[in-house]
């Protein structure tokens, strides 16, 4: 090894140019063998094959929207209870017997549906099926299991209600979504602490139903025989869900901005939301190339301008937010308090600029390569596949929707996505919400926008 | 143990080092049409100069700025419009960069790593443009919400005495608004060399061809010495000590208590199982602390108790912790948490293990192995960290058989640790509204 001591050049004596290696030739990926039943319940199950580690993913996915003030926190409370006990299994019992079989698995709810989630030792898939398959049938929500739960989770609750982003995100969700129940996704603790066992017992036996439900698999798994075990484990798993589609989305109206005061805040989140489109339509490609482009990667407009540029934020961000009812484009930005009122003026530029302006052929190609590839790394894992597939799954679309996607992308012109910019980007369609400290930020944005105080 | 029949991934493993000193690391994997390329520096926030904590991580985004044939924001747009994605990290004992990328970036992706190592653009413009972006990143993950850095910011400077250990890794304002070119081109001198990093390559590629490459882009860069590493460590604790924070955000009281550990690298034997130990304690509903604090007494809301202040067991030189902390339940006080905690130590450490819960615990214990090494990122993450820290990727792979020669009578040792009088204490007085 040399020893020269030589001090590196820096910005001041640039060495002579090296040219960045170019691009070798596409590789094709392989798509992995799956195969797909609905059982005689209802269930739809899919089993995919990616034998990357010795493991196999689950998500199952209940159909679980509901329209009733109490929903939010009943929902909750089941969640957090349907693994505190079953006809033959004590909450300790159960989870013990998970981890003697490598496995993982949570129960999680939110507007939408109910995911029963989690990965086991590829040894252990049958026993963990039937483990799941006894918490659907005889999930027993113990009275004092349930006592505790609730208790904690209403501290939990409180908790996240302390985090800005909580906060700021259901100020935008409450103007965005109106009356709609995704307005009020987060239970209150007070609503938590009410829930009683009898209530869970009613809802588990209503909702916690095969119709309508998917279970996915992805792992170290053959899938037709992956699909004869889940028969076996939860072929005694029936019966129909009340469940009914939640209403459509109301429009997105553009209304003054909101200021939600939080006292002592060292920053003010910004939060944007506006319309967007289902996976399905046609001009979604164009939206998401469009959207990338603005403030969906690093490489974004959006990122370039505020925080390599101008340093006002750590992470801004724009993505399309896709729930069974509808899909809505939401921009988030955190950023120093006095610098607000400009953090808000230049998303407005740069929403303004992708209206009026197409987007160059550089910054087109650009991104279209990125939604390519990070959709693939996206889907590489066995966990981030099972995920994917479980939330298209549950808004209608599957396999063939990820297979063809990139095709899709591949098509769409300059033309579609300044067409998609002017839809759906347009700054005069955008609803605004701030949280922060209201007393400084209060007056410089009034300068910019009319601003209304929650 | 019963699980003897799975097959523990291997990763065959190429290994050379170039004429500049770098150490490269090579683990094909042809399943997929992707590459990761990781280059880990043997420097991190331990290693920073007193008055300029946070400097690690303010170089850290310096790195991405523009290097010696890039403009600024190119490395993004590169990697970006390959289709991969980049991130660096600023850890205790080293920085890491790296990327993921098609197969058909792989030059691309060396080139970008080799440039910002031959020399980084650092230019007053970057430096206060980067150093703002880090008082938002500071602002948005610590001090605009409720218990930010607790307890990974907050424990050491209980746990420790000296500067490197103790000190804020995030940085206080003032260091980092001090922060001159000058010290970023020394700390790059200085750190930065070829001899003090470790670049890996995973995934889809020949490796006589990725050698190459690696060549190619790195071996023109000029050597230079490789620091010494100073010795960090530290007396053990020989009383409690306790400290208390005002939260004026967190509406509920919090505590972490952290216990000096066995060094992880030279003591590997004896630190494996303080691994083991934590999900004893309080991984599922069957761990011993959900039992009892949150089922049984009810004193905890949440809890989790894990090796490596930064969750970062197999990545971390001495001196380290194991750490415990919860928050409380309205009306219980950090001494009912601490206190009952103590009582399942000592059970543990007098009683031993039950039948069967080693056994399950080290299924679940394998199973995460497994699940954070299906990402390639974190295979590549996990494989740099073992080379540059362990000096030995092959750690990884061993990993399986060593957490199954765990013994009850190793995690009971290691439970018999946990005394009151080796802990170092932090409260988190909550001033929040509820």
């Amino acid at each position: 090894m040399t020893a020269a001591v030589e001090t590196p050049a820096l910005a001041e004596a640039v060495p002579p140019r090296k040219l960045v290696p170019p691009l070798g030739p596409v590789p094709r990926v392989k798509q992995p063998t799956s195969a797909e039943r609905v059982l005689p319940s209802g269930l739809r199950v899919v089993a995919v094959r990616r034998p990357g580690v010795p493991l196999v993913e689950l998500r199952l996915r209940v159909p679980f929207g509901g329209t009733a003030a109490s929903h939010p926190a009943r929902g909750s409370v089941l969640a957090n209870t349907m693994l505190a006990g079953t006809a033959e299994h004590s909450q300790v019992e159960l989870a013990a017997e998970l981890q003697s079989l490598g496995a993982d698995l949570s129960v999680s709810s939110d507007s939408d549906r109910l995911i029963v989630g989690g990965a086991v030792l590829r040894t252990g898939l049958g026993a963990l099926l039937r483990l799941v398959a006894e918490v659907l049938e005889t999930a027993s929500y113990p009275t004092r299991e349930v006592a505790g739960e609730r208790s904690r989770l209403a501290e939990r609750l409180a908790i996240l209600r302390s985090q800005p982003s909580v906060l700021v995100g259901e100020a935008l969700n409450s103007r965005l979504y109106g009356s709609h129940p995704y307005a009020r996704e987060l239970a209150t603790p007070e609503a938590v602490q009410a829930v009683t066992a009898a209530q869970l017992r009613k809802l588990h036996s209503d909702r916690v139903r095969p119709e309508g439900s998917a279970l996915v698999l992805v792992g170290d798994l053959s899938p037709a025989r992956a699909l004869d075990t889940v028969e076996a484990a939860l072929g005694g798993w029936t019966g129909e869900s009340t469940a009914r589609p939640l209403p459509p989305l109301p429009p997105v109206r553009p209304q003054p901005l909101l200021l939600v005061d939080r006292s002592g805040s060292v920053q003010a989140s910004i939060r944007l939301g506006g319309p967007a489109v289902r996976r399905e339509a046609p001009d979604y490609p164009a939206l998401q190339l469009a959207n990338l482009a603005f403030g969906g990667y690093f490489s974004s407009r959006l990122v370039e301008n505020i925080r390599e540029d101008k340093g006002y934020t750590y992470g801004p961000h724009s993505r399309i937010s896709h729930s069974v009812a509808g899909s809505r484009l939401v921009i988030d930005a955190d950023v120093a308090t006095a610098v607000t009122a400009p953090a808000l003026l230049e998303i407005d530029y740069e929403l303004g600029r992708m209206a009026t302006l197409p987007i160059t052929v550089e910054e087109l190609e650009n991104v279209r390569q990125y939604a390519v590839g990070s959709l693939a790394l996206s889907i590489s894992t066995q966990a981030g596949l099972a995920s994917t597939l479980s939330a298209l799954i549950g808004v209608g679309l599957g396999l063939d929707w990820l297979r063809e996607h990139p095709r899709r992308l591949a098509a769409v012109t300059l033309e579609e996505t300044f067409a998609a910019a002017r839809t759906y980007l347009a700054p005069s369609g955008m609803l605004a919400v701030v949280l922060g400290e209201a007393a400084e930020i209060h007056e410089p944005l009034a300068t910019l926008v009319p601003v209304e105080t929650a | 143990m019963p699980r003897a029949s799975l097959p523990a991934p291997s990763y065959p493993l190429v290994r050379t080092v170039l004429d500049n000193g770098l150490r490269v690391l090579l683990a094909p994997d042809r399943s997929s049409p992707v590459v990761a390329v990781a280059v880990y520096y043997d420097v991190g926030i331990r290693s920073e100069p007193e008055g300029r904590t946070g400097f690690a991580h303010l170089f850290e985004h310096l790195m991405f700025q523009g290097s010696a044939n890039l403009e600024k924001l190119a490395h993004f747009r590169y990697v970006q419009s390959s289709g991969g994605t980049f991130n660096g990290s600023t850890h205790l004992d080293y920085t890491n960069y790296f990327e993921v990328l098609p197969s058909n970036a792989l030059s691309r992706g060396l080139f970008l790593e080799a440039d910002r190592m031959r020399s980084p653009r650092i230019t007053e413009d970057n430096l206060q443009n980067q150093i703002a972006v880090v008082k938002e990143e500071i602002r948005v993950n610590v001090l605009n919400r409720p218990y930010g850095g607790f307890p990974w910011l907050l424990l050491p400077p209980v746990l420790f005495d000296t500067f490197p250990n103790a000190h804020n890794g995030y940085g206080d304002f003032v260091d980092l608004e001090s922060a001159t070119v000058a010290d970023a081109t020394d700390f790059f001198d200085r750190y930065y060399a070829p001899a003090n990093a470790v670049l890996t390559v995973v995934g889809d590629f020949d490796p006589d061809e990725a050698l190459a490459l690696v060549g190619e882009h790195f071996a023109d860069i000029p050597g230079r010495p490789r620091p010494v590493r100073p010795d960090f460590t530290e007396a053990p604790l020989d009383s409690e000590r306790r400290k208390s924070l005002p939260d004026p955000l967190a509406p509920v009281p919090a505590v972490a208590a952290g216990w000096r550990v066995p060094d992880p690298v030279g003591s590997f034997g004896d630190y494996l199982p303080y691994l083991v130990l934590g999900e004893v304690l309080s991984d599922g509903d069957a761990s011993r602390l959900e039992q009892r604090l949150v089922q049984g007494d009810r004193t905890v809301t949440q809890l989790a108790a894990y090796l490596g202040l930064m969750g970062d067991p197999f990545d971390v030189r001495d001196p380290t912790a194991f750490v415990l902390q919860a928050h409380q339940a309205p009306n219980a006080t950090a001494d009912q948490v601490l206190d009952a905690a103590t009582e399942e130590f000592d059970r543990l450490a007098t009683d031993g293990l039950a039948a069967g819960e080693l056994d399950r615990v080290r299924a679940r214990l394998l199973a995460q192995v497994f699940r954070d090494l299906d990402p390639m990122l974190g295979r590549t993450q996990a494989l740099a960290a073992a080379e540059l820290v362990h000096g030995r990727a092959e750690l990884l792979a061993e990993l399986p058989g060593r957490l199954a020669g765990v013994t009850a009578d190793q995690v009971r040792t290691a439970a018999a640790t946990l005394r009151p009088d080796r802990r170092a204490v932090l409260e988190i007085a909550p001033g929040g509204a509820k």
